[in-house]
Order: C-alpha cells, then sequence, then structure tokens
C-alpha cells in the first residue's frame, strides 16, 4: 500500500523586542547567567505583569504577513504546569482568543506552489533555561530567557513532505525576517519547531495516529526526524512492530531516532484561564492602520520590481531581497544616486566584504542608504576615484561622515585640473628614463611602475583609465 | 511622625513578609509594596507587621502559621483584603474598615492570592481615620496593569453623599443591623428593605474564582527559588510535593484541591467559567439596586465569634458580594455597607453616624 505523511507544524519565534514582555529586563540572547533578571521575570511575590506594547505590534506584525485575520479584542491566559525554569509555574500565553487566526502561507516546492493555512497566531513568554553540573550533580536554573516575547505560528495539517516542511519555514523566516519580527536565528533558539506528524494510506481522509515531536531547532534535524518518524509510523502500520499511540517524542538527532517522552493519559491538565491582571487589550482602527502601514512588501514582489523596473539582473536581485536591511539600503541608496546597478553593486561586493570581514550577517547592516547613495554619485561624477571611495566606505562603518566633506578633508578630492596632473605626469615621466626605454621596448609592466608612481604622486585623486592614457599620451610626446 | 502597621500581605525591603505562612517564613522582599512607598513619603512611620492567616483567606487570621493573631492596635492598619477577614475582624472587634473599589489602590507589591478582587484596605477605629490614611494610599500605579486613571481613582473620595440606603434581606436578623438602621434614619437617611435574590449567589462565583486565582498564583511556591524546601526528597517531583505538603496549611490546600478543580479542562466550562458569567449578574443586580439607592447594607458575618466548627466558605456569604463586584465596603458599628464605584468617600461619611464620630 502507499502512504502519505501528514504534517502541521507549531514554530516558536522570538520577537526582535528590546525587553521582555512583561517586565523592563533586556530580551538580548546571551549574557552571564541571571544577568538579565528581576524580581517579575524570576516569580517573585508581589510583581505583577505590564504588556509591553511592542510585543502586540510584532504580534499583528506576523499575522499580516500572513494573511490572517487580526482579533481585535486580544487576551492573555495562564497556562499552569510544574518545571523550575518555570518561575511562577504557570506560563502567560494566548488561549481564548489569539491576536491572529486564520491566515495562509504559500510556499514553492519541486511540485509547484501550494497553500498552507495558518491556523493561529499567539504570543507568549519564553521559559528559562536548566543547566546541569555534572561535576557536582546539580542542576542550575538559568532565567536569562524568561519572560522573552515569542509567537507560536500553529498551522493546519496541510505539509506532506521534508520538503514542504524546509519550504515553509524558510518562507515563514524570510517573510518575518522582512517584517523585522524576529531574526529567526535556529542555531540561536529564536526559531524553534515542533513537528506533529502522522501516515495514512494514500487517498484516505481520515488522520492517523499522531506524534509530536518538540523543540526541533536546525532544518536538517528536521528533515531527518521527518524520515525517520515516517518509515516508524509505517512499519507500524505494515508489520505491526508496534502499537501506535497519540504521544510527545524527543528527537535524538545523535542517534538518528525519536524517543517517546509522554502520552495523552500522562500528559498534564494545563488549567488554561484569563490572566485577571492583564486587561483584554482592544486594537482600534488607528493602532491596526498604524501596523498596516509599517508592512514591507514581499520579498518577490520586490525582487520582480528589481528586475522589471530597475534592471537589476535576477542574480543581483536574489541576493538583494534575501534581506531586508539590505533591499532598505539598496532602495535609499538608489533613491539618492539615481543607479540601480551601481547601488546593487556596491553593496553586494563592497559593503558585504565588509559585513565578512566584521563577522556581521547582512541584516545586521546598519548603513546609511542615502549616504551610501552620495558615496555612489561622487564617484560616477568623477569626483572621487574609485579605490578613495573605498576607503571613504570603510570609514561610513566607523563613524557618521558626510562622504563629500570627509573626501575634501582627506584630500580625496579628485582635481578637475588636468594641466596640474599632466604636469606631474610629465615630472615623473621624464625623471623615469628606465622605464619609459622599457616601455617603448615594448615592456607593458614598466608603464605599471609609472602609473603608481604618478597615482601615488596624485593621492589616487584620479580617473586610471583617464590617467593610463594620459601616461602614454605624454611618454609618446617626448 | 504618624505610626502605621501594615498585615503581613504587604511586602516591604526592611521587614520579613510571610503572608501567614510556613512557606514563606523570614522572606525578606527586594523590592517595597507601593503602599509602602505612598506611606513613606507622606510621613507614615511603618511601626511593624501584623499577622495574618495563611495568604490572608481564612475567617479572621486563625490559620497563621504560627499561630499569632491580629491584636486591636493603637494605629490603623493597611490590609490586603484578599476573602473578607479584614472586614469580618472590625466588625467582631468594633473596628473600622474600608475594602476600597477594586483599581483605585495599586496591588503592586502584595502577596497575590486572588487578584480579580482582593484590594488594599484601612482599619483603624474611626472612619475618619481610615479616610485620611486611604487619601494616601488611592491614586494610578503603572506597575499594577488593573488600575483606573489616575483622576478616577481620586474622584472616589470626593464629594457624593450617601442619602438612601438598601438593607439587603439575606435572612439574618441581628441587633447591630437594627441599630444602624435606627442610627442611619435618625440622621436623615432613608432606609428600606430590598430582596437579595441573585446576589445570593455571589458567594458560590467568589469561592470558584476565589480558590482558582489561590490554586495559580501559589503554584510560584514550588520550593526552588526561595522559600519552604523540604529537607527530604529523592527526585524533582518529591522536591514540589513534600516541600508543598509540609509548608502549606489544611485550608489553603483545600483552596488548591477546590481550585485545580474548577479550573481542569472538564470542569472548566461548568465551574470556571460560569462563576465568571455569575460575576456579571451580581454586578448587574447591583446596578439595578444603585438606580435608586447610593449604598447596600448586608451584615458583615455571621456571628460575633467564630469556633472550629465555622467555615470560612459558608461564612464568605456576607463577604463575597463586594470581593466579586470590586464595589467598596465599609464595615462599621459592626454592619457592612457595599456603595457604588468610586463612592469610597461617602460611604466613609455616613459610617462616621454608626461609630458616632464627633459626637
Amino acid at each position: 500500500m502507499r502512504y502519505e505523511t501528514v504534517i502541521g507544524l507549531e514554530v516558536h519565534i522570538e520577537m526582535a523586542t528590546q525587553s521582555k514582555i512583561f517586565c523592563s529586563c533586556s530580551a538580548k540572547f546571551g549574557g552571564e547567567q541571571n544577568d538579565h533578571v528581576c524580581p517579575a521575570c524570576c516569580g517573585m511575590p508581589g510583581m505583577l505583569p505590564v504588556v509591553n506594547k511592542k510585543v502586540v505590534d510584532l504580534g499583528m506584525t506576523a499575522g499580516m504577513m500572513l494573511n490572517c485575520h487580526i482579533n481585535r479584542v486580544t487576551t492573555f491566559d495562564k497556562k499552569s504546569y510544574y518545571y523550575p525554569d518555570l518561575p511562577c509555574s504557570y506560563q502567560t500565553t494566548q488561549w481564548f482568543s489569539p491576536v491572529a487566526v486564520n491566515g495562509t502561507v504559500t510556499i514553492e516546492t519541486s511540485k509547484g506552489k501550494k497553500d498552507i493555512r495558518i491556523k493561529q497566531i499567539h504570543m507568549e513568554e519564553d521559559a528559562g533555561k536548566l543547566v546541569h553540573d555534572e561535576w557536582t550533580n546539580t542542576t542550575l536554573v538559568d532565567f536569562n530567557r524568561t519572560s522573552v516575547p515569542l509567537i507560536e505560528i500553529v498551522s493546519q495539517p496541510d505539509l506532506s513532505s521534508a520538503e514542504e516542511v524546509v519550504a515553509y519555514l524558510e518562507r515563514l523566516r524570510s517573510l518575518l525576517r522582512f517584517a523585522k519580527v524576529s531574526e529567526c536565528r535556529m542555531e540561536q533558539g529564536s526559531m524553534r519547531c515542533d513537528v506533529n506528524l502522522s501516515v495514512r494510506p494514500e487517498g484516505s481522509d481520515k488522520l492517523g495516529v499522531r506524534t509530536e515531536m518538540k523543540n526541533m531547532n536546525s532544518i536538517s534535524a528536521i528533515e531527518r526526524a521527518i524520515a525517520y518518524e515516517t518509515a516508524r509510523h509505517i512499519d507500524a502500520l505494515e508489520n505491526g512492530t508496534e502499537e501506535l499511540v497519540q504521544e510527545t517524542r524527543r528527537w535524538d538527532d545523535i542517534k538518528g531516532k525519536s524517543f517517546a517522552m509522554r502520552n495523552k493519559e500522562t500528559a498534564g491538565d494545563y488549567r488554561y484561564f484569563p490572566d485577571p491582571n492583564v486587561m483584554p487589550i482592544v486594537i482600534d482602527d488607528e493602532w491596526f492602520a498604524k501596523i498596516k502601514g509599517t508592512l514591507p512588501e514581499f520579498p518577490e514582489v520586490k525582487k520582480a520590481r528589481y528586475i522589471g523596473e530597475l534592471g537589476l539582473s535576477d542574480y543581483d536581485a536574489t541576493l538583494l531581497t534575501e534581506s531586508r536591511a539590505l533591499c532598505d539600503c539598496f532602495e535609499s541608496a538608489y533613491a539618492e544616486c539615481g543607479q540601480a546597478k551601481e547601488a546593487a553593486n556596491w553593496l553586494l561586493s563592497d559593503v558585504l566584504n565588509i559585513l565578512n570581514k566584521k563577522q556581521m550577517t547582512p541584516d545586521q547592516l546598519t548603513l546609511d542608504g542615502k549616504t551610501l547613495g552620495k558615496l555612489i554619485k561622487l564617484v560616477t561624477d568623477g569626483k572621487v576615484s574609485r579605490p578613495n571611495a573605498k576607503k571613504i566606505l570603510a570609514e561610513m562603518f566607523e563613524s557618521e561622515i558626510d562622504p563629500a566633506k570627509y573626501a575634501e578633508e582627506q584630500g580625496y578630492i579628485v582635481s578637475s585640473d588636468t594641466g596640474a596632473i599632466e604636469a606631474t605626469v610629465r615630472e615623473i615621466v621624464i625623471a623615469d628614463e628606465r622605464s619609459v626605454t622599457d616601455y617603448k621596448s615594448g615592456k607593458e609592466k614598466a608603464l605599471m611602475a609609472i602609473f603608481g608612481k604618478c597615482m601615488k604622486a596624485l593621492k589616487g585623486n584620479c580617473d586610471p583609465q583617464t590617467l593610463r592614457q594620459m601616461i602614454i599620451d605624454v611618454i609618446n610626446s617626448i | 511622625m504618624k505610626k502605621i502597621l501594615l498585615d503581613d500581605m504587604i511586602l516591604t525591603k526592611e521587614l520579613p513578609t510571610s503572608a501567614g505562612s510556613k512557606m514563606l517564613d523570614g522572606y525578606m522582599s527586594p523590592f517595597n509594596a507601593a503602599v509602602v512607598e505612598r506611606l513613606t513619603e507622606a510621613g507614615y512611620e511603618i511601626a511593624g507587621k501584623a499577622p495574618v492567616g495563611e495568604f490572608a483567606i481564612d475567617l479572621s487570621g486563625e490559620t497563621n502559621f504560627e499561630g499569632k493573631t491580629v491584636s486591636s492596635e493603637d494605629c490603623a492598619t493597611v490590609m490586603l483584603d484578599v476573602n473578607g477577614s479584614p472586614r469580618r475582624i472590625a466588625a467582631q472587634n468594633g473596628l473600622v474598615y474600608i475594602k476600597p473599589t477594586y483599581g483605585i489602590v495599586s496591588r503592586f507589591g502584595t502577596v497575590a492570592v486572588a487578584c480579580s478582587g482582593e484590594c488594599v484596605g484601612v482599619m483603624a477605629k474611626s472612619a475618619s481615620e481610615c479616610k485620611e490614611v486611604l487619601s494616601v494610599l488611592v491614586g494610578n500605579d503603572e506597575r499594577d496593569g488593573t488600575m483606573h486613571a489616575d483622576g478616577v481613582c481620586k474622584s472616589a473620595l470626593g464629594i457624593k453623599k450617601v442619602k438612601k440606603v438598601a438593607l439587603l434581606d439575606m435572612g439574618v436578623k441581628s441587633a447591630e443591623l437594627d441599630l444602624a438602621r435606627s442610627e442611619l434614619e435618625a440622621n436623615g437617611i432613608e432606609v428600606a428593605s430590598v430582596d437579595a435574590g441573585v446576589i445570593e449567589s455571589a458567594n458560590a462565583a467568589w469561592n470558584i474564582l476565589m480558590c482558582a486565582e489561590l490554586c495559580n498564583n501559589v503554584s510560584r511556591f514550588d520550593g526552588i527559588k526561595y522559600g519552604y524546601r523540604a529537607k527530604n526528597y529523592k527526585n524533582l517531583d518529591e522536591l514540589y510535593t513534600n516541600s508543598r505538603t509540609e509548608a502549606f496549611g489544611e485550608l489553603v490546600k483545600t483552596a488548591i484541591l477546590y481550585g485545580s478543580d474548577v479550573l481542569s479542562s472538564n470542569n472548566y466550562m461548568s465551574k470556571y467559567d460560569k462563576a465568571m458569567r455569575v460575576r456579571r449578574v451580581i454586578v448587574e443586580a447591583f446596578t439595578e439596586i444603585f438606580k435608586e439607592y447610593d449604598a447596600v447594607m448586608l451584615p458583615a458575618c455571621s456571628k460575633t465569634s467564630y469556633t472550629a466548627s465555622d467555615d470560612v466558605f459558608v461564612e464568605n456569604k456576607y463577604t463575597a458580594p463586594a470581593s466579586v463586584t470590586g464595589l467598596p465596603a465599609v464595615v462599621a458599628g459592626g454592619v457592612q455597607l457595599v456603595g457604588k464605584a468610586f463612592s469610597d468617600g461617602a460611604l466613609l461619611d455616613v459610617s462616621a453616624i454608626l461609630t458616632k464620630e464627633g459626637k
């Protein structure tokens, strides 16, 4: 018999806010253990939750990016369970009225386009982290991550292969990075995924027994886990190797196997109820419109526009639209200098090089596009040479400068006085008799020596092509 | 400097706060409650802590883990009214207590038990003293998201008058009620009996809500971070179970069990959700009475002192109506007056008749 896999995902994404969801502690990744904690996020008596409005902004943004309906009255609820990394023994989440419901995400795979339905997006607080110390055989709790804001995106069981799951996750990541909801970095745990999987005979409309694998944090591990779990289910159905039960399983990526954690009978009752300390949040028309107004163009729409309207190559447009920060910088640089191709070249070669050296991702780019545009204009207007412009660009990453003013201060302005340039060239040519003789006898390399000397004397303030021609002209004239 | 006492539900940096429980024996808070800040700023000297029953949910302090009971002090006491005990204590000891309108005094820095109903109030010998202290406590605090705007908070002490009082018929006859009625009438205030109607159900709804919230709020006391931890345990489950079994008293355990039950997925709709709906019906019943009357008079308790056989879940009958609705309630002269929202000042003014102040 042929089988099909039915997969639904619950994706947890840490939101890119400065502070935590109910207190003003830093929400930054890392830091020394328990550096980012206060009485509120480590559950001490007397503290009450105060909602960070930015979290609601980002929750709405995520909902709008995934074509969801936004609930105009959204509430926070308490979910009770005991675990040492959960300081209050309850998690504040959204159960009764999540911020967004009923969306769709379109994915593209080798089989073409497919719409994946989104059941809901809810906002909640993250839990802390347990650290086991083998030496003293004790377990320690780090509350830095406690109360860092998350959104959980729950899909319908519309996915049917690892390829679709990967396409879906990459699409989510692209959209949410573009909307600046999150950096979605799986390796830092800012994007995690629970995989709900079942198997049924192909064509059947009845769902099989479902198992859930929790906290998957790498795309390749997810692919392996889906392959393993699908095979296990089919084996159980075909050969009766085991009885499938609805349960939560842990994926061990090193062993390449999943293990049972807890089944439906031993699962706790979360005793959800509305948090009496957080008033329902009412999203009025003004707030709704404000967030709607901040939504970015979808990456593929941008890409098509870059190719169609601005004449970029498919390759350049693809690279640029992988990062919102690159797009933003590109667009304002283009607006300033009016030359799309130039702006793209500068970003994709020189700017990316600098980022690479600084070990930064394109999303971490903070370069002001307008300033970059001004620099590009200086070059294309022939006011600053390309080599000098690169030096100016490097300085733009270090301090806030105006390229034209800085070029002037550093003596990087190309002299428009061709007579003066020619005089310098003539002086150097006459002084370097040997190179001139070598060049005249056919040694092209000799020209480079003279060129180097001239460039140095002119402090690089000359267009290389023009200079080269001028040297040849001067040599020929003597 | 004027002295003031705080009950042991209010967190202080300088003094330990136990909430009457072995769980928090000797607990030192890293911060002061909002009301402590306000009192200190207004020049009050914190004279000490008054003991409370465990998490302040009992009849009148009898479940304190050290057996300490409230004694009437010379100075006013700021007390968190979680489940009516300050009102019962005031009624049985000839004192005045005001549980203000919900959301006009900050709950920041109080040990949370039944967040949707509990309020910080004032106990004193006279209504005027209660008013004086309350005026220091009211005002918005952005650390408590359930509060009203500052102007609204302060309007509760503004000029309003109680002219007509409804005597809520709860089937109890008491000498205090008769006396109070004649005192009010002698001062030109109209008093008429009204049927309690659905307000009788306030108790059932409140017990469900209070226990559910308590169960959730005290779940943070797990022996991991602070507070009591059992000496003997072999694993995490035993650490939780033994610590909580050893540190919580019987009444709190009962409330936890009851609260877990009403929040369980099987019972949520028929118990907790139903209680929330009843809460709204009670609010509407009061609104209806307040179309004609300015305040409602009812007993604060059923007797002048309690024995071991008395049950707080039954006795809540008298205090639950104000707890579940968030309406202000003043106990004076052994009776309770429940007023319209933000009529706290007017309630205290009319209560001065019952305590014969200025006479």
